[in-house]
């Protein structure tokens, strides 16, 4: 028998598709009919039923945002709470004509351009049935003037809402930073953020946007909670059916003094700068001042244009939190631990004298490394060194260290790297090597960098929070806390307290102990010795304490000018610095002062620390 | 004195219809038929979508590139194609191997495949290659098929089809096979061997039911009767149905219905936008659109009818028929008549991984319809 298969037969097999093809068009034309009939069945047979069934479909589920947790201070004082505030909000779907309804609003209500542009912005994001806000914060005046004409707005109603508000404002803002209205960013990276639940912001309005505020957020949000409400066919609500309450947010006990803070705040007065005081034992930051600040409140509900612009205009920059974010070189205040490399490493001992003169001059080379003293310190030894802040010493001492030593030692002490602190804006600061000068500069390392690194100028560059923090580590000994703003946390619902433990960022063990002793002596004498840099606050001093004063350049001099005060404009006056500790034989506090052109250390920033180490060991700020 | 050349009228009309289909090889009336549906489509989705412009201009973007995929598909011969169809087969199924070994997560299953920085659906793509390639497998044999080769297309369709299900992804997965199985239809299987086919099918079933586990009935159950879950997976069809019967003979009018605009129908803008529909244009509404989309599938059949070769009239058929099942399967679970699977409406749903994939069945229909030779007897 032939195989088949063998002759194909185009017209045949064209025949036998047209079949299928019929036969397939038939099947559509049933099998569409069969979905006419089911129309058929739905929606004239059944449309009674069904427009009953969606006359009475009228159960809504609606999120309710959970209130934020607070914050308190470390005495239980409150730094930001929950006010209850009024807005004025429109559901689109009741209003006829949105840009009649807008025009009329005017006339009794004040809002301006950016509030509707950002109503408008958010009308599109949100259902049509949800009512948006037009203007957040109304007076007890708007809300009566507009109840009383209510009814000529169907769609525009009052809500009342619980808003961010700081009650200690300004001086605590860069602390504590502030929540702001979410942004269509931070809304996108929610929604992907497989830590949070799809539906947990749905309802919430504001975000953490800074400090203290945006890194505790997942904490002080707390869980949303839905209401099912009865609604009728136009959408407005008619009674509550069943509700699963929201969990509030955890409420943060933070380790700031409110005393502290303002006894820092003061003392700094009108001039720019930082203070930064913690506890060396565990971390704890007591106070985070940075002059000039601002006041929060204006960004909870969105700063209006003219406000913002002002700040940012603004030549002080209050919006810049110089405490974290501000970078400046240490100047002397590097000093203690140059020369704690020095011991360790075995460039220098205790002992070991020289001859300070008026300058420092590298081997084979012209250029005169100059002392802040004229004439010299004469004869010195590692302790005079610090406690009159010789700059020869240091600069003879870095060259013997060599960078590639004081670069690994200081590295020990936070120099260089943010810190870990539990708020946002922490630079990096810098802590110059021969790496990241071929890495960020394209250049070789040269000797005279090494010199003037001794005395904390040149590349170097540390925040007034790395400043504290080092400090602490000197006065534990080597011993480096993580910084940290918070102390303990309140469950809003079990009312479960927990502490936050202290964090060991470094732990130094240098050969011998003997050497901490030697440093933290010199540093004492800046204080308590009539030679010390620092003297002027010795006096009376009812405890103990160690420090050393800085000045950091901001404008840069010729190698053979002089620094003249008087001469140079106010903005190109030096930075002055202050560290320190008290009391010597326990620490309980570590402060670091910087002041924006303040000039030398010694006058500007130490008797800072000294009103911020009494108000903390005293109690009270002595005159 | 100026008289009217009919001639020369016939000539341009002439021009403009061979530039039409001979160089831009735009089937004109499918071309009509689908922009009809397009133009229902941004309609209905406005309507879902809350009046927001947003939604429309990013499925203008995503229709403006399918427009794109099918111009460029239309310009390639179906005799070029069917030379490519094995090729296609072994990259796609070597993909879908990939894709199972390590492809991306996308709501729990592996579907998706990163290729330099775009991602990718490899079963999407086997929609269209899995009919081609039965009709590359069928077009240099004798017609009817004997049973060898229906097995051997048989083999063919369900390899990519079980790759799917482990991925797992039933819905494609059926779509995919049901491709196949057109292809080997329109091939001319007998009667015979379809009716046994069947009856093997129906009779395998309580055998599978027995051997399946508790929780995997209750799934199966639930999936043929929502009503019997009113708060989990039933609710969906429940304001569904609601949505169409009240929209009436007339309906309730474009932006009106109130199931849609009170999101009260879940997934209205995607897999459930035939609800929005019905509410709002009504059993009139809904007739006309059933009947623009059996227009365009009638339209594709008649191009397999006029197909010159066995490949293209295979290929031509079955994909007009996959687009038959699309709207049918979505409609017919929209409206409660089939259990509901993840299937959009083809067209008119908010989404762009089905989009390339249906441009692309049109762009191949619209080639079989302008690449044929003049055949002079």
């Amino acid at each position: 028998m032939p195989r088949r298969e063998a002759i194909k037969n185009p017209y045949l097999e064209h025949q036998l598709f047209k079949g299928r093809a019929l036969f397939a068009a038939l099947g559509i034309l049933v099998l569409v009919a069969v979905v006419l009939g089911r129309m058929v069945y739905l929606q004239i047979l059944q449309h009674e039923v069904f427009t009953t069934l969606s006359q009475d479909n009228r159960v809504r589920v609606v999120a309710l945002p959970p209130p934020r947790g607070l914050i308190y201070d470390r005495n239980g004082i409150l730094l930001a709470d929950n006010l209850p505030s009024y807005s004025l909000e429109i559901t689109p779907m009741e209003v006829d004509d949105l840009d009649a309804t807008l025009a009329k609003l005017q006339r009794i209500i004040d809002f301006d351009e950016d509030d509707e542009k950002r109503f408008r912005n958010e009308l599109k994001r949100n259902p049509r049935f949800q009512g948006t806000a037009l203007r957040f914060n109304l007076s007890d005046e708007e809300v009566a003037r507009f109840a009383s004409d209510r009814h000529f707005f169907p769609g525009v109603d009052i809500a009342a809402r619980l808003s961010r508000h700081y009650p200690l404002a300004g001086p605590f803002v860069h602390a504590l930073g502030y929540v702001g209205r979410i942004n269509e960013k931070e809304l996108k990276r929610i929604k992907e953020d497989k830590q949070i639940g799809p539906n947990e912001y749905s309802g919430t309005t504001h975000i953490g946007k800074l400090g203290v505020e945006k890194h505790y957020e997942a904490q002080l949000h707390g869980q949303v909670g839905f209401q099912k409400v009865e609604i009728n066919a136009q959408g407005r609500r008619l009674r509550v059916l069943e509700e699963q309450a929201p969990v509030p947010g955890t409420n943060l006990t933070l380790s700031l003094d409110i005393k502290l803070q303002f006894v820092a705040e003061k003392a700094l007065g009108d001039r720019n700068g930082a203070v930064v005081a913690i506890d060396p034992t565990n971390g704890e930051v007591l106070a985070l001042v940075s002059k000039p600040y601002y006041d929060p409140n204006l960004f909870v509900n969105g700063i209006s244009g003219k406000d913002y612009k002002a700040l940012q205009q603004d030549d002080d920059r209050p919006l810049f939190n110089r405490a974290v974010s501000g970078q400046y070189p240490p100047g002397s205040t590097v000093k203690p631990m140059v020369a704690l490399a020095g011991l360790e490493y075995g460039a220098t001992w205790a002992g070991k004298t020289m001859m300070a003169g008026d300058y420092f001059m590298l081997p084979n080379q012209e250029r005169k490394y100059r002392d802040w003293k004229r004439g010299g310190h004469g004869l010195v030894d590692m302790a005079k060194s610090i406690t009159q802040s010789c700059d020869v010493y240091f600069y003879d001492l870095a060259t013997r260290l060599g960078i590639d030593h004081i670069h690994e030692f200081l590295s020990h002490f936070g120099l260089g790297a943010s810190n870990g602190l539990d708020a946002t804006g922490e630079a990096d600061g810098l802590l110059p090597s021969r790496e990241w000068k071929r890495r960020a500069r394209g250049q070789v390392w040269y000797p005279g960098e090494t010199v003037i690194t001794g005395i904390g100028q040149g590349y170097m560059l540390t925040t007034p929070l790395q400043l504290a923090t080092s400090t602490g580590m000197l006065a534990m000994r080597g011993e480096r806390m993580r910084p940290r703003m918070l102390r303990a946390t309140h469950d809003a619902v079990s009312g479960e307290q927990k502490w936050t433990p202290g964090y060991y960022a470094t732990s130094l063990e240098l050969k011998r102990d003997i050497y901490w002793d030697q440093v933290i002596n010199a540093m004492i004498d800046v204080i308590h010795k009539p030679n010390g840099t620092a003297h002027g606050i010795g006096k009376d001093i009812k405890y103990k304490a160690a420090g050393k004063t800085g000045t950091a350049q901001v404008f840069g001099l010729k190698e053979d000018e002089e620094y003249d005060a008087e001469k140079i404009a106010e903005k190109l006056r030096d930075h002055a610095l202050f560290v320190g500790f008290a009391p010597v034989e326990d620490p309980r506090i570590a402060v670091a002062v910087i002041v924006e052109n303040g000039g030398h250390g010694s006058r500007a920033a130490a008797p800072v620390a000294r009103q911020v180490m009494d108000q903390y060991l005293l109690g009270e700020v002595q005159d | 004195m100026l008289t009217p050349d009919w001639s020369g009228g016939y000539s341009r009309r002439d021009a403009r219809m061979s530039f039409i289909s001979e160089v831009l090889r735009v089937d004109l009336v499918l071309f009509t038929g689908l922009l009809v549906l397009i133009a229902c489509g941004m309609a209905v989705l406005y309507s879902a979508g809350g009046g927001e412009n947003s939604l429309l201009v990013k499925q203008t973007v995503r229709l403006g590139v399918g427009m794109v995929i099918m111009l460029v598909m239309a310009q390639i011969p179906a005799e070029d194609l069917r030379l490519w169809s094995p090729w296609f087969y072994v990259l796609g199924v070597v993909l879908l191997l990939f894709v199972m070994f390590g492809g991306d997560t996308g709501k729990g299953a592996q579907r998706w495949l990163g290729v330099g920085g775009v991602r990718f659906q490899p079963s999407e793509m086997m929609k269209l290659v899995v009919p081609m390639t039965v009709a590359w497998f069928f077009a240099d044999k004798h017609l009817p098929p004997g049973r060898i080769a229906v097995l051997i297309s048989l083999l063919i369709t369900m390899i990519p089809a079980g790759l799917v299900v482990v991925q797992p992804d039933l819905g494609t997965a059926l779509l995919i096979m049901s491709a196949g199985v057109f292809a080997i239809f329109f091939a001319g299987i007998s009667w015979r061997l379809i009716a046994s086919g069947l009856f093997t099918a129906v009779a395998c079933t309580p055998l599978l039911w027995h051997f399946m586990h508790d929780y995997q009935k209750q799934r199966v159950l639930t999936m043929l009767d929502p009503h019997s879950d009113p708060l989990g997976s039933g609710y969906h069809i429940i304001q569904s149905e609601i949505a169409i019967g009240s929209g009436g003979v007339y309906g309730k009018g474009w932006l009106n219905g109130t199931q849609s605009q009170l999101e009260f129908i879940p997934e209205q803008d995607t897999d459930f936008i035939f609800a929005v529909f019905g509410e709002e244009f009504g059993f009139l509404g809904v007739a006309l659109l059933l009947m623009i989309y059996t227009f365009i599938v009638f339209r594709g059949l008649v191009i397999a009818i006029r197909a010159q070769d066995a490949y293209s009239r295979l290929l031509a058929g079955s994909l007009s028929l996959s687009f038959f099942v699309y709207f049918f399967v979505n409609i017919g679970m929209v409206s409660g008549l089939l259990p509901v699977v993840g299937v959009p409406l083809p067209l008119i749903s908010r989404g762009g991984t089905s989009m390339v994939t249906l441009m692309a069945a049109f762009g191949m229909l619209m080639s079989i319809s302008t690449h044929r030779r003049l055949l002079r007897h």
